[in-house]
């Protein structure tokens, strides 16, 4: 039988490997076909690279088709990929009206980075739903959170590429994610195809320049 | 050691490719598909790799791959095992030669799926052993040793994959890549193969003798493992995934139990008995299905043990579990072993301000895309069938048709035309008109449009046709003129389908083609019988990612009245300024040109470079 003694903390085993002495939650939302999914592989290979235990959770399927997505990545967790309400350290917003929708993730004083740049929902486009005010959703925001507001999307654009903006918005957000620097670089040297290579750096360099810590 | 951070789907996938399989087949389904997806794109394929028609064929597929000796692979979403429900209800009493392996991605919380069922309850109902894996890694691991298992006690195994294993990702420690390792070679076995009364008759005691044998064999493996604390009187029980959550929460509130994870079934009976003797209480929890549970209660009474048993409420029986819920139930019946301040820690966080909740959010449920041919089929539809038609649906992208008015039912894959015809027969005198996209038509919509020309139905079938299985994320099928590797094959001709199966009126149309499309559906309504009008058009996505550009479309705006005729459309690439009251075309457009032929006042044009 598989039967094994309790360790002396009377706790058990822990899943999973890596190091677990950092723990930092990230939340990055949007809209589905914003990078989201991209913006998370690179965090995610970047705590593996630095031997740091992760586990994250994605939005695929259905609410892929222009819906709102919501991926969870937590470094240094042994355990469970979703993020408890009230609790994460960092949001990565791809989209104002999303960083509105999961504030409840964030703890109190955590950081939002938002990119300004509205992505309008079809509830909006036929007029079923109106858009809220963009600095009235950040004033808000910032009653509880250190929010970080900037068009993302236009500092993309300038780097030659709006869809590198959720490399972008990960420039900005590796002011206070607990990794390197470098260790970013390196991944989105894996991660994006060599024809956007450039692009996709020179993005990562203009997000971390587009907000002082 | 190589360690990688995998999504879920494509750890199992290396599992597979470091398992010495032989064939892996399939049919699409959230939140399985990228499974097979990872395999057919892999260069230097060791093994043969098909998406198959629908799920009972795939299974099929397999066994006969299995029955020829090697080792077989086979994915689907949970709701894909009803379908391939016959076939495995057999092939448990027929066993098998080379490993089997079913793996069905359970969705619990129902994030892409129309239920939520437990995966686990088929294996017992089957008699077959089932793996739920509780990590990234263990799902990649247990591909190997579900193999050896299966070709061991020759039997099919259930793989139990869940949204959260497939859909996650973790850091993941890789093994050797190993080629297909049997050499197919069938030898006839009638007695084992063909499943007449009997042969057949004698396999179910078989079966059901082998079960003590596996359960041992999976009580000395790591699938199954009780940690036993000698200071407490406490016991967790927890499976899959859950037993993860639950190992959180136990030591986020500095609870001392003893604590058995089961993520191998049959569930090992003398390690829930060491349990029972060992513990005045003891806490299961389990996603959905109280399956453990009923188990757990079955041996206490057995054994007349009085422990005390505590499962499902307060453990939720609907929805996935977390971290969250697993903490609440421990404080709700385990207060007196918790550390306190770790149950202070775990009160509610302060609520948002009301700066924040009072913001009113436009909902954003997905959408079809901009320039999505089902858009068009579903305006004319609406149409010249008005909405006091019966709208049947189906599963694809088009139940998003649902913003649109024009989906009125949806059960499974290929309800559609039967439900339609089942309509048509009940008396119900409004007009019907159903529609299914290709791939599902294929998957199990054939033998229903037979069903509704043979029993001479009065009802439109909309065949929805983009050539691709487009939800999950664009895999070809029969229609597509490709196999899963890009092999071409000759693709179905839906139109030949449809007139074989008998029906008379068939009318393929251009979505794009507004005009055509209204004649095409004014006509069928005016059948008297079973009318087809097949839809064709690229899905909007994959003629982008092939390199399809048209010029997009702008408003005039001094033609523009302001209608939202282009508006109630619903695409997204059709704004309305409420300041000038015209509409305009933002970036978006993709320029399918369906909007300008609706506008009633030319006020719609292709911007020509």
């Amino acid at each position: 039988m598989s039967l094994i003694p309790m360790d002396k903390d009377g706790f058990g085993a822990v899943p999973n490997s890596g190091k677990t002495d950092v723990k930092y939650d990230v939340v990055i939302c949007g809209v589905g076909g914003q990078g989201a999914i991209l913006a998370s592989d690179i965090l995610g290979r970047a705590a593996v690279a630095e031997g740091r235990a992760i586990q994250a959770a994605e939005t695929h399927g259905m609410a892929q088709r222009g819906g709102s997505v919501e991926n969870h990545v937590r470094i240094g967790s042994a355990y469970g990929s979703l993020i408890p309400p009230g609790s994460a350290d960092l949001m990565i917003a791809l989209e104002p009206v999303e960083a509105v929708r999961y504030a409840r993730l964030m703890k109190e004083g955590g950081v939002i980075i938002v990119n300004t740049e509205p992505v309008y929902p079809f509830t909006v486009t036929t007029g079923k739903a109106e858009y809220p005010g963009l600095s009235q959703m950040l004033e808000a925001l910032s009653k509880v959170f250190d929010v970080q507001a900037f068009n993302a999307t236009d500092v993309a654009a300038q780097t030659g590429n709006r869809q590198a903006t959720n490399v972008v918005m990960i420039g900005a957000a590796s002011h206070y994610i607990p990794l390197q620097k470098q260790t970013f670089i390196d991944c989105i040297r894996v991660l994006v195809p060599p024809e956007f290579l450039d692009i996709n750096l020179a993005a990562f360099e203009a997000g971390l320049k587009s907000i002082r810590k | 050691m190589t360690k990688e951070y995998m999504l879920g789907n494509v750890a199992i996938a290396r599992g597979v490719m470091e398992s010495g399989a032989g064939m892996v087949s399939g049919y699409p389904g959230t939140p399985s598909s990228e499974i097979i997806d990872n395999l057919r794109a892999q260069k230097d394929l060791g093994f043969y790799v098909e998406w198959s028609v629908n799920e009972k064929v795939a299974v099929e597929v397999a066994i006969g791959a299995a029955f020829a000796g090697i080792r077989a692979f086979v994915t689907m979403k949970h709701v894909g095992l009803n379908v391939a429900a016959d076939p495995l209800m057999t092939v448990s009493y027929a066993g098998t030669k080379g490993g089997l392996i079913i793996l069905a991605a359970d969705d619990p919380s129902l994030h892409s799926s129309q239920n939520e069922q437990d995966t686990r309850r088929y294996a017992q109902f089957a008699q077959i052993p089932c793996f739920d894996p509780a990590t990234i890694q263990d799902a990649k691991d247990v591909v190997s040793f579900a193999f050896d298992f299966s070709e061991r006690f020759e039997t099919p195994v259930i793989i139990r994959s869940t949204t959260r294993i497939s859909h996650g990702k973790s850091s993941v420690e890789l093994g050797e890549l190993k080629p297909s390792t049997n050499v197919a070679d069938f030898q006839k076995d009638p007695s084992r193969m063909v499943m007449m009364p009997n042969f057949a008759r004698g396999r179910h005691g078989v079966i059901l003798g082998k079960q003590k044998e596996m359960m041992e064999a999976l009580e000395e493996s790591s699938w199954n493992v009780l940690e036993k604390c000698e200071g407490s009187r406490i016991g967790i029980i927890s499976s899959g995934i859950a037993s993860v959550y639950a190992k959180e929460a136990l030591h986020a509130l500095g609870i001392k139990a003893s604590f058995l994870k089961i993520t191998a079934y049959p569930m090992p009976d003398n390690l829930i008995i060491e349990m029972l003797n060992h513990c005045d209480k003891i806490l299961v929890i389990e996603e959905l299905e109280p399956i453990v549970e009923d188990h757990v209660r079955i041996l206490a009474q057995q054994n007349q043990s009085a422990t005390v048993i505590i499962g499902k409420n307060p453990v939720p029986r609907v929805f996935e579990l977390n971290f969250e819920i697993c903490r609440r139930v421990m404080i709700d019946v385990l207060k007196d072993h918790c550390v306190v301040s770790a149950v202070e820690k775990a009160a509610p966080p302060k609520p948002l301000p009301p700066e924040i909740t009072d913001i009113v959010l436009p909902p954003r449920p997905p959408a079809l895309c901009v320039g999505c041919s089902h858009r068009s089929a579903f305006q004319v539809i609406k149409e010249v069938f008005g909405k006091n038609a019966i709208f049947p649906s189906d599963i694809g992208c088009y139940t998003l048709g649902i913003h649109s008015g024009v989906v009125d039912t949806t059960i499974c894959m290929g309800a559609s035309i039967s439900m339609a015809s089942g309509i048509t027969h009940s008396g119900e005198k409004k007009a019907v008109c159903c529609t299914i996209g290709d791939s599902t038509f294929l998957h199990t919509g054939v033998n229903s449009l037979m069903n509704a020309v043979y029993n001479n139905s009065k009802m439109t079938v909309a065949i929805l046709d983009n050539r691709i299985t487009a939800m999950t994320g664009h895999q070809p099928n029969p229609n597509t003129g490709q196999t899963a590797v890009g092999v071409e094959s000759i693709p179905v001709s839906l139109a030949d389908v449809c007139a074989a199966l008998g029906a008379s009126f068939i009318r393929v149309v251009d979505a794009y083609d507004y005009e055509a499309l209204k004649t095409a559906f004014r006509d069928a309504k005016n059948f008297d019988g079973v009318s087809v009008v097949i839809v064709q058009q690229a899905c909007a996505i994959v003629a982008r990612k092939l390199g399809v550009k048209n010029n997009p479309y702008a408003v005039i705006t001094k033609n523009c009245k302001g209608c939202r005729k282009c508006i109630n459309f619903g695409c997204p690439a059709t704004e309305f300024n409420k300041e000038t009251a015209v509409s305009f075309i933002n970036s978006q457009c993709i320029g399918c040109g369906v909007c300008a032929q609706i506008c009633p006042f030319d006020a719609i044009a292709e911007v020509k470079k």
